[in-house]
């Protein structure tokens, strides 16, 4: 089921009596086509139609932070099959700034990538990285680390940097609060990313061919998320991300924030699950109905030395593969595993950066084989054994899987034991 | 291995070296460069990223000092570095050190010479030498060699000692190559030394072409180590002395005009280590080498770029001096080849916003009783041309109430701020320059402000 195109002025209100018309289009840029559903668990695999190609999901979507994937270049990414990734708005916002991407054929242009892109607000790398003036109904006001100058980060401001950048997906500036906190604070931020998802649907000059989603809050409180839920998905937008998490709170909090997302998000719409890279987080949450993922996680951990591999990872570095002939996965079908040995990257590590470069390759095709294995999976009805034989090579023993993963998996009907 | 010389003209040798590799499949255009690695990997390239350039050079140099310290590996591996590092149809050249790394001096004796590895120091004997080349298999090396001549005052003893030191490696080297059963087939280079000293090169490249070595390194004649006049000097007595059906590689020479100084010498070979240099200093070569074939048009024939005063103002304004007639010099500073990708004029416009705040002093009144303060809002537009200066504009009114009167100055300030390189963003200006004003008041009065 295609979601709708064509849908007649809708509109919404809120507590502030602002009211906001959605205005009609006609020709949206993202259309989901389910292409299969598992029976037993919430798991679906589809086609998601975006302006630049189709993304096969689920889909594992690589970090490219400062429109570039650090030490690889864009035909190698194309090449492993990526066919979405992320630019930063923060990062290129800043440097080398909205002004000369737009010159440059906006970020596509700029970084020479024909395929989708999709650009985070900005707000997460605001309250990481930087030091919190103050958050205002506004916006959020900080100083810049690049020339200490103070900045107000605005809906308005945020979505004016990613309509420049003309990214494929674009995200709403949401206040972030860290998954740890508790209190007002938290209910006061998901009332202001409800007000601030507004003025981002206004202030977006490309609903034509620029996709905003809306990013669900609440924190770890399930009404909060809940009421997040009801009041976010009265807006038409084309999709929805599930934030406030992966931000070092308890999985076991973790996964029923998401499972309880999930069962509130409309069905025809894409669900990107923020920040979630780890393996088995992704195989949890491909079973609880997530769809799109991204994470900095392995393409971070490759630099440090760390190659992903389905058994867990290897620590290149480490003394005990000086002479591993084999290489990082005798059965890994990428360029780094069809040329290069384990002893070889080993020794390459001590001599020029083209090693981390080597890993990086390796663990986004990792990454990508992994999704490209479900979604197959779900396809051929099998995921639940899919699901099974992963945790079986990824944990030596059952007394080893972790608790969250079996609770969570135990409530969509799969069995680990 | 075989050079066919096609051309000689004026010095300059034309051919081909052909019969390279195990097979003799593989040749290599003279002049050449080699393709230079670090453990075998072309600095921060895959291979597959390396591939997607045309015409690379047919030989592949490898370096010992990166490779050194994997010799038990090798040894167990024993296949050679070119299926570890998975380097599959090129030719291997082993050279003893880095050319774009130097090393420290005063580690070399009459039996041993150093290389630096990641962990350290390792000092090698022949019987090392040989081994670690017999673990690494490559299709060509040089021998092992005394080229520690490069330093300033280098004395005359020290030079001869460097020479017979040398041709004593390559006799002991030669000899156990013809008893190392993986080297057969395997070509020696022999190394000419001799440092700055001319009777002393035309020694070493007279004794080192009595021995039966497949082609010749010239040595000690690198970047750091001399200007160009000497060195094309002692270039040219010691190809006099070698034969001309055998290659010569000249080491850690690799900017543009002093290749083409060497060409001109008569150098077949060269390292190529200045693109990654050049790399490593963020800086991209962009240099034009049209050849004009109209022999009223052409001058030198190849157009080398204006000199650094004209490209880079701030780094002339810094004083330093580009160009080989203070080779000494920091190899990192960039050369007329090449452009800083981090210099703000490419970057074409920049708009900056900021205020200044200054203090007006009334000297009609006593200092006492008269100070005002005022602050004003300048909104500038900086464009970056070729000197990278920004020029600013803005006005400012300030009002000063001292206990008599009232008066009024208008100042017009214009300032001009330099941009420094490798800021991202100018867009804060820093006031270093001060402006003149003109003011008027009330009373007649000039008064000066100041920032």
């Amino acid at each position: 089921m295609a979601a709708p195109i064509a849908r007649g002025a809708a509109t919404s209100s809120l507590e502030t009596g602002m009211v906001v018309k959605k205005a009609v289009s006609i020709v949206a840029p993202l259309a989901l086509r389910i292409i299969a559903e598992c029976p037993v668990t919430k798991a679906r695999a589809c086609d998601l139609k975006l302006p630049h190609c189709t993304v096969s999901t689920p889909v594992f979507m690589p970090v490219g932070t400062q429109g570039t994937m650090k030490g690889i270049t864009v035909d190698q990414l194309d090449d492993l099959g990526c066919q979405i990734c992320l630019g930063n708005t923060y990062h290129l916002g800043m440097r080398p700034g909205p002004e000369l991407i737009e010159k440059a054929n906006g970020l596509h242009g700029f970084m020479n990538w024909k395929r989708n892109l999709l650009t985070d607000s900005g707000g997460f790398q605001m309250v990481s990285l930087v030091e919190l003036s103050e958050v205002t109904e506004e916006g959020v006001k900080f100083k810049s680390p690049y020339d200490g100058k103070e900045i107000l980060l605005s809906p308005e401001q945020s979505i004016a940097i990613q309509n420049s950048l003309g990214s494929d997906i674009m995200m709403q500036l949401d206040d972030v609060v860290s998954s740890t906190v508790t209190g007002p604070r938290v209910e006061e931020a998901t009332w202001r990313s409800i007000r601030w998802l507004d003025r981002c649907i206004a202030a977006n000059k490309n609903p034509d061919r620029q996709n905003l989603f809306a990013i669900i809050q609440g924190g770890l409180n399930a009404e909060l998320r809940k009421a997040c839920l009801d009041e976010m998905t009265k807006r038409d937008v084309p999709g929805f991300a599930i934030g406030g998490l992966s931000g070092g709170e308890e999985k076991d909090d973790f996964w029923r924030m998401v499972t309880l997302s999930t069962d509130h998000l409309p069905r025809e719409k894409p669900r990107y699950l923020m920040g979630v890279g780890y393996a088995v987080d992704l195989v949890v949450c491909v079973a609880l109905g997530c769809d799109m993922f991204d994470c900095v996680f392995p393409t971070r951990t490759a630099r440090f030395g760390s190659a992903l591999v389905p058994w867990g990872s290897l620590t290149i570095t480490k003394k005990q593969f000086a002479k591993d002939l084999q290489a990082i996965d005798p059965d890994c079908q990428c360029p780094t595993c069809r040329r290069h040995s384990r002893a070889y990257l080993h020794a390459l590590f001590k001599s020029d950066t083209a090693a981390m470069h080597h890993i990086t390759i390796h663990n986004i095709s990792y990454q990508l084989t992994l999704m490209r294995s479900m979604r197959q999976s779900i396809i051929d009805g099998r995921f639940p054994d899919f699901v099974r034989t992963f945790m079986k090579r990824m944990f030596p023993s059952p007394e080893q899987y972790p608790g969250w993963a079996v609770d969570a998996l135990g409530t969509v009907n799969i069995t680990l034991n | 291995m075989k050079l066919e010389l096609s051309m000689v003209v004026q010095g300059c040798r034309l051919g081909v070296l052909t019969g390279l590799g195990r097979a003799g499949q593989h040749s290599l255009e003279v002049p050449g460069c080699l393709l230079y690695t670090r453990c075998g990997t072309v600095p921060h390239l895959t291979q597959d990223t390396l591939h997607t350039l045309n015409n690379l050079p047919s030989v592949t140099q490898l370096t010992l000092n990166t490779l050194a310290e994997h010799q038990e590996v090798l040894e167990e591996f024993k296949e050679g570095v070119r299926k570890f590092a998975g380097l599959h149809d090129t030719v291997l050249y082993c050279s003893l050190h880095d050319p774009a790394t130097s090393c420290p001096p005063g580690h070399i004796t009459n039996k041993t010479v150093s290389v630096w590895g990641s962990g350290g120091r390792i000092e090698l004997t022949v019987a090392k030498f040989m081994a670690l080349q017999k673990a690494v298999q490559p299709d060509l090396y040089q021998s092992m060699a005394d080229g520690e001549t490069w330093q300033i005052n280098t004395s005359r003893k020290r030079v001869r000692k460097s020479v017979d030191r040398t041709l004593a490696h390559l006799d002991e080297c030669l000899l156990l190559h013809h008893k190392t059963q993986e080297l057969s087939g395997v070509e020696v280079l022999g190394v000419v030394e001799g440092g700055d000293v001319l009777e002393e090169r035309v020694r070493s490249a007279r004794e080192t072409a009595k021995r039966p070595v497949g082609g010749f390194c010239l040595d000690g004649l690198h970047t750091a180590a001399m200007e160009t006049h000497l060195r094309t000097q002692l270039i040219t007595a010691i190809i006099k002395e070698l034969p001309e059906d055998k290659p010569r590689l000249l080491q850690g020479v690799g900017r543009p005009d002093e290749v083409l100084a060497c060409v001109e010498a008569g150098v077949d070979l060269f390292e190529s280590f200045f693109p990654f240099q050049v790399t490593e200093r963020g800086c991209a070569l962009t240099f034009p080498f049209n050849i004009t074939t109209d022999p009223e048009a052409a001058g030198t024939g190849v157009q080398v770029p204006p000199t650094v005063v004209e490209l880079d103002k701030h780094e002339a304004a810094i004083g330093q001096k580009n160009g080989t007639d203070n080779p000494q010099e920091d190899q990192t500073k960039m050369t007329p080849f090449e452009i800083n990708l981090k210099d703000n004029r490419f970057v074409s416009i920049c708009v900056c916003a900021s205020w200044c705040m200054h203090v007006c002093l009334c000297p009609s009144h006593s200092i006492l009783r008269c100070v005002c303060v005022c602050v004003c809002v300048c909104v500038c537009v900086c464009v970056c041309v070729c000197v990278c200066v920004c020029v600013c504009v803005c006005v400012c009114v300030c009002v000063c109430v001292p206990v008599s009167s009232v008066c009024a100055c208008v100042s017009l300030w214009v300032c001009v701020t330099l941009c420094s390189p490798g800021t991202e963003r100018t867009s804060v200006p820093w006031w270093r320059g001060v402006a003149a004003t003109a003011a008027g008041t009330t009373r007649g009065r000039t008064y000066t402000t100041f920032w």
